[in-house]
């Protein structure tokens, strides 16, 4: 297995990261700003370069994605706003255009529809609101999801057809909706989900056996089934039968790591994820099974202890050892300096933080980013 | 180490790594805040509270671990077995209390009950590596004891010198 390559970009967490359709941007949210990097497309290991930062949200940006072409750079950040920015080539640099998304608590999570014509934003305010342009006054207007959201919307999908719209949320939900706008999008093909589809209508609702929080969901790439991660350490799968019948089968993996934050479905029979426990972790299976096939990288358990091992941090001095030096010199009057590094102990994998959001990269490849400040790209 | 000591810290450190799983989440209820949710009076958002736990080794030594979605409180009740003890435990959680912007994760007042209690965050969680909290929280209950004991040593013998030199029969 090639060893993966790692961006480590500054040590502010990075909350979400995209790259564009070809390769050759990465944004990433740090703090209240955005950075866009220019990646080397022929050659991945070299660092990418920044390239600018968006900066025009007032508090922590929560999510930021990329249309299918590449062209609009969408984010979204705890102050309620949802900006569009696109590169204005006269001016040589990314201009917002304000979403008017009428939601009064922060915003979560933003994912564009798959052909770019709207997109939804998941808030705290339990509403989702489905954004399209509107040409006449030239802003982003939005239609609300409210019903039956309880709680903070964590995560979103959409299904290919662009109109099936996937939330997650902390009330232990998973719930399918139908985000058609009329004059907009087409009438989409009958899928498994149901056939009619106005605005609003809620495809399919289903909890989690422990009612955990929902971290992420994502449709399968066929759009036939449906996968979620929760704060039990679980792995979940719909598979729907139809409108108004319950589902054909419901897949539960429980494993023994700790909570999954975030997941990708990368072919219709494999699903890789990722969280607290810094690792990622591959799922396999069909309608019948799902089962935990491999671990990406070798790991020692979290939850033990493990016996300290030498390491190179010779600044740090840990308060116990802090502690002993004083009372040294408080009892004895002279200063032995502690062996340094005696007590640093630091994670076997590339991560060091918890794994924020993974995407898919390429066919077998996906990009992670995470809290520590880096950014992956593993070949799964 | 004594024989109890060890599997009640191995407790611990499991408990505490399993509840320490934070995210940044802002709140539902007030407009443009990001506030502890474990803090807040949550009778509103009851779905953000996970269920508290508490792990005790023995009537007078336990430990109460309350995590939220973006937020965990660990309260720690320290051995106290006579008066002096007591007092030592509340002069010294005192002493660390009135210095608690220099702990960063040390909550100012201990929870009804408690000795100290501390009060991790998801922005605690991104600037420090979680198994370093994680050690600092089980090292300093291994110490704390072990602290307690000795200055209720120096105490004693502190006090033996006095009541010996006051008490000298005069020549």
């Amino acid at each position: 297995m090639s060893s993966p390559i790692v961006y480590q970009l500054g040590n502010l967490p990075i909350k979400d990261h995209v790259f564009s359709p070809d390769h050759s941007l990465l944004a990433v949210t740090k703090d209240n700003t955005v950075e866009i990097y220019q990646v080397n497309q022929s050659n991945l290991g070299v660092k990418p370069k920044l390239f600018t930062t968006l900066a025009g949200h007032d508090k922590t940006v929560t999510s930021v994605d990329i249309s299918f072409d590449g062209t609009r750079i969408l984010t979204c950040s705890q102050d309620r706003n949802a900006l569009v920015w696109e590169y204005d080539s006269a001016a040589g640099e990314y201009k917002p255009t304000l979403v008017l998304l009428r939601i009064s608590r922060a915003a979560t999570v933003c994912k564009w529809s798959p052909d770019g014509q709207k997109f939804a934003v998941g808030s705290s305010d339990r509403i989702i609101a489905v954004c399209y342009y509107e040409q006449e006054n030239n802003w982003w207007v939005s239609k609300h999801l409210k019903k039956p959201l309880k709680s903070t919307i964590t995560s979103l999908s959409w299904h290919h057809n662009g109109v099936l719209l996937a939330s997650g949320s902390t009330d232990g939900h998973v719930r399918v909706f139908s985000a058609f706008i009329k004059g907009l999008d087409e009438k989409p093909e009958p899928t498994p989900w149901g056939s009619k589809l106005p605005f609003q209508t809620l495809c399919g609702d289903f909890i989690n056996e422990t009612g955990a929080w929902i971290h992420d969901v994502a449709f399968s790439p066929d759009g036939n089934s449906l996968a979620f991660v929760s704060h039990d350490s679980s792995v979940g799968i719909i598979y729907p039968d139809g409108e108004g019948l319950p589902p054909r089968s419901i897949i539960n993996v429980k494993t023994n790591y700790l909570p999954f934050k975030t997941l990708v479905y990368l072919t219709n029979n494999k699903i890789v994820v990722g969280g607290h426990n810094c690792n990622l972790i591959v799922f396999e299976g069909d309608e019948n099974d799902w089962k935990e096939t491999r671990v990406i990288e070798s790991q020692k358990d979290l939850t033990k202890e493990t016996p300290a091992a030498g390491d190179d941090d010779e600044e740090e001095i840990s308060s116990h050892q802090a502690l002993n030096m004083f009372k040294q010199m408080d009892l004895k009057g002279r200063l032995n300096k502690p062996s340094p590094g005696g007590n640093g102990k630091v994670l076997s994998t590339t991560h060091q933080n918890t794994i924020a959001s993974i995407r898919e990269f390429s066919g077998n490849q996906v990009s992670t980013s995470g809290i520590d400040g880096k950014i992956v790209i593993f070949r799964v | 180490m004594s024989q109890s000591l060890k599997p009640y810290l191995t407790a611990v450190r499991s408990s505490l790594t399993a509840a320490i799983c934070l995210e940044d989440f802002s709140s539902q209820l007030v407009e443009r805040h990001n506030r502890p949710e474990i803090e807040v009076d949550n009778t509103h958002n009851p779905e953000l509270i996970l269920n508290p736990m508490v792990i005790a080794r023995n009537e007078n030594e336990k430990i109460l671990i309350e995590p939220s979605i973006n937020s965990v409180r660990v309260s720690i009740k320290i051995k106290q077995a006579d008066e002096i003890e007591q007092i030592l435990v509340h002069k010294f959680t005192r002493f660390l209390t009135s210095r608690a912007e220099n702990f960063f994760i040390l909550r100012r007042v201990p929870i009804k009950g408690y000795d100290i209690s501390f009060l991790i965050t998801n922005f605690h969680t991104e600037q420090m590596l979680k198994d370093k909290l994680v050690d600092f929280i089980i090292e300093f209950m291994e110490d704390v004891d072990k602290e307690i004991s000795e200055m209720k040593l120096f105490l004693n013998a502190r006090a033996r010198v006095i009541a010996e030199a006051y008490l000298t029969p005069f020549d």
